[in-house]
């Protein structure tokens, strides 16, 4: 017997999974509005953030959520640096390098994690991990409604760094109109590292607001990613509010389908979801063109 | 005739290695070298000359491996029939997506992550699927015979994949001396050029990814003969995704020789490091990503074109000027 208030909490726990799902894509296609590559290794930093946040509260005794604020920024200057100085040097002026520098990373960095701490799967004991929130017909775990809450506070940090800043306007006149920005005397360089640095950052906060509650391997974060591609591609390559919205719809179907279908075939209509988005409206729901 | 020359003379050096080398191990990684070198040799087909760049030809790989594990465990078909059948059912698989992609228009980023996650699609479904055996893989029946394909001996082995592999350099040649072929290096080059110019641009791309994928295939199935074992890991994995793009790109993509030289170099570095820091996971794909971002930063045209480069160079510094007026200018 199926209850609908059954149905209620399985859609707001695709909602609450969503918005981490969202703040991945987030970085996704910022990279990709004003880079115009899909960074490959996103999944890679992901999984790298992971073993920082799990490290911190391991070493230093570092709250998670609290670690966010030192590894946030940390990521920001990694990914700027890996821009500026490993891919944006690599590429000779060629979009197809670009991608296999990304790739290439992502099999380094993967497989370095796997080489230094093998493929154990490491969790964090918190006392307030497994706390819910009674919402008086159903109950949400804390952690969760946390990771809501703060997905929200980096989306909206976001768009005011892209309206209000200096900064925010030249990486808006490179993504429109590289040459013309170049004209203008904008470091499209610099601006590239910038972007990548801030999509870097976005993967490294998903990865701290996770890790109270998921398990840290190498490979966690490529599943992650790979729900992003998806979330991506329906929202539209480079639109932020596709990228939001797509993350908080698929976590609803994955809720739902892992409701109906069970956890492994869950996955796999995600997948079925992007790939026929992708053949079907390659530029997704928010795209403006492919 | 001529223009293959290059190929029979490294072909019949390959071909005398075994009458020097009697070391099991040496033989064995000279098969794995080549198998490899055969995954590389179906991507650039497709990659190298027509400069679509697929993230996941494991696809085809595991779909060529699987098919004839299936057929041969769950229905007793011959291994050989079980070969043909899987590099038919590669070439099927690389037909049909590329006829969606290309359909739909994807390129460069697109193409790669549709490639990608086709493969990781096909990764899932094989480890929860009964006829792929699940999570615990497919098992050959031991039977040494040539018939069923299986040999005592790595040399028969060795010489059936560079028997495999000189048929796929031969075709790479033909396929650079043909019209298929420059249409097909027109594409990579400028697509909308190409197009204007008439170039059925979808046809092309199509036809390149068919034969690259049955190429690819080919090795899967040769993998199965060998190992007598395949599972979702190893058909579909992301470490033969990266081998068969490895492989051109550090010989230098869109070149016949390309790929053979790759896997040498590439096989040479996986073993090495395993040698000197032990087989730890993770440790060869490490160095193969390292290796994929240095060569893209200092040689993007690969070993073959490096050497090219380098060559032209000095013919150019000793030549005379008179001599050096005929020649036409490589970029």
């Amino acid at each position: 017997m199926l209850s609908p208030l059954i149905l209620i909490t399985a859609v707001l726990n695709g909602l609450m999974i969503g918005a981490v799902y969202a703040l991945v894509a987030l970085g996704l296609t910022l990279i990709y509005g004003v880079l115009h590559i899909i960074n490959f290794a996103h999944g890679a930093l992901m999984s790298a953030a992971l073993f920082a946040a799990f490290f911190a509260y391991q070493k230093l005794g570092l709250d998670p959520y609290l670690a966010t604020f030192l590894i946030a920024p940390a990521f920001f200057a990694l990914g700027y640096a890996l821009q500026r100085f490993v891919i944006g040097p690599a590429s000779h002026g060629d979009d197809r390098n670009m991608l296999l520098v990304t790739l290439g990373l992502a099999v380094l960095i993967e497989n370095a994690l796997l080489y230094a701490f093998h493929a154990d799967t490491r969790t964090v004991d918190l006392p307030y991990a497994f706390r819910s929130i009674d919402l008086g017909f159903t109950f949400l775990a804390l952690p969760r409604v946390v990771s809501f809450a703060a997905v929200f506070v980096v989306a909206l940090l976001l768009w005011a760094i892209m309206a209000l800043t200096d900064t925010g306007k030249a990486i808006r006149a490179v993504a429109s109109e590289k040459l013309g920005a170049e004209l203008a005397g904008i470091d499209v360089a610099h601006i590239y590292a910038v972007t990548f640095g801030l999509g870097t950052a976005c993967v490294a906060i998903a990865a701290c607001l996770l890790v109270p509650t998921y398990y840290v391997t190498p490979r966690a974060g490529e599943a992650f990613v790979l729900v992003a591609f998806t979330i991506v591609v329906l929202g539209g390559m480079g639109s932020v509010p596709g990228a939001l919205i797509g993350g908080l719809l698929i976590g609803i179907v994955e809720s739902l389908a892992g409701f109906f279908l069970g956890e492994s075939l869950g996955q796999v209509g995600i997948f079925l979801i992007f790939i026929v988005v992708l053949l079907v409206r390659p530029r997704g729901l928010f795209g403006a063109s492919a | 005739m001529k223009a293959l020359l290059p190929i029979a003379g490294v072909v019949a050096v390959l071909a005398a290695v075994p009458l020097v080398v009697h070391s099991n191990v040496v033989l064995n990684f000279l098969v794995v070298t080549l198998m490899i070198a055969l995954v590389g040799q179906g991507w650039n087909m497709l990659g190298g000359y027509g400069g679509q760049y697929s993230f996941g030809h494991a696809a085809f790989f595991g779909t060529g491996a699987y098919t004839t594990a299936i057929l041969q465990v769950h229905y007793g078909v011959n291994a050989w029939i079980g070969f043909a059948a899987g590099i038919a059912a590669g070439a099927a698989a690389g037909a049909i997506v590329g006829a969606l992609a290309f359909r739909a228009g994807l390129r460069s980023s697109y193409f790669a992550l549709v490639t990608l996650a086709v493969a990781e699609v096909l990764r899932i479904l094989a480890s929860v699927a009964p006829i792929t055996g699940a999570g615990v893989g497919l098992l050959l029946k031991l039977d040494v015979r040539a018939q069923s394909f299986q040999f005592q001996s790595r040399t028969a082995f060795y010489f059936v994949i560079l028997a495999l592999l000189a048929v796929s350099l031969v075709i790479t040649r033909l396929l650079e001396q043909s019209r298929f072929g420059v249409w097909l290096i027109a594409v990579r080059e400028n697509e909308d050029a190409a197009m204007a110019l008439g170039v059925d641009t979808f046809a092309v791309k199509l036809g390149a990814m068919t034969l690259s994928a049955a190429i690819t295939a080919a090795a899967g199935c040769f993998y199965v003969q060998y190992f007598l074992f395949v599972d979702s890991g190893i058909a579909y994995g992301t470490w033969i995704s990266i081998e068969a793009l490895l492989t051109p790109i550090i010989g230098g993509v869109g070149t016949v020789f390309g790929a053979l030289l790759g896997a040498l170099v590439v096989k040479s570095l996986g073993e090495g490091a395993k040698l000197v820091a032990g087989d730890v996971p993770g440790l060869d794909l490490m160095i193969y990503g390292a290796v994929l971002i240095a060569v893209i930063r200092f040689a993007p045209r690969g070993l073959v074109g490096t050497v090219a480069d380098a060559h032209g160079r000095i013919r150019r510094r000793f030549a005379t000027a008179p001599a050096a007026t005929g020649e036409a200018v490589r970029g």
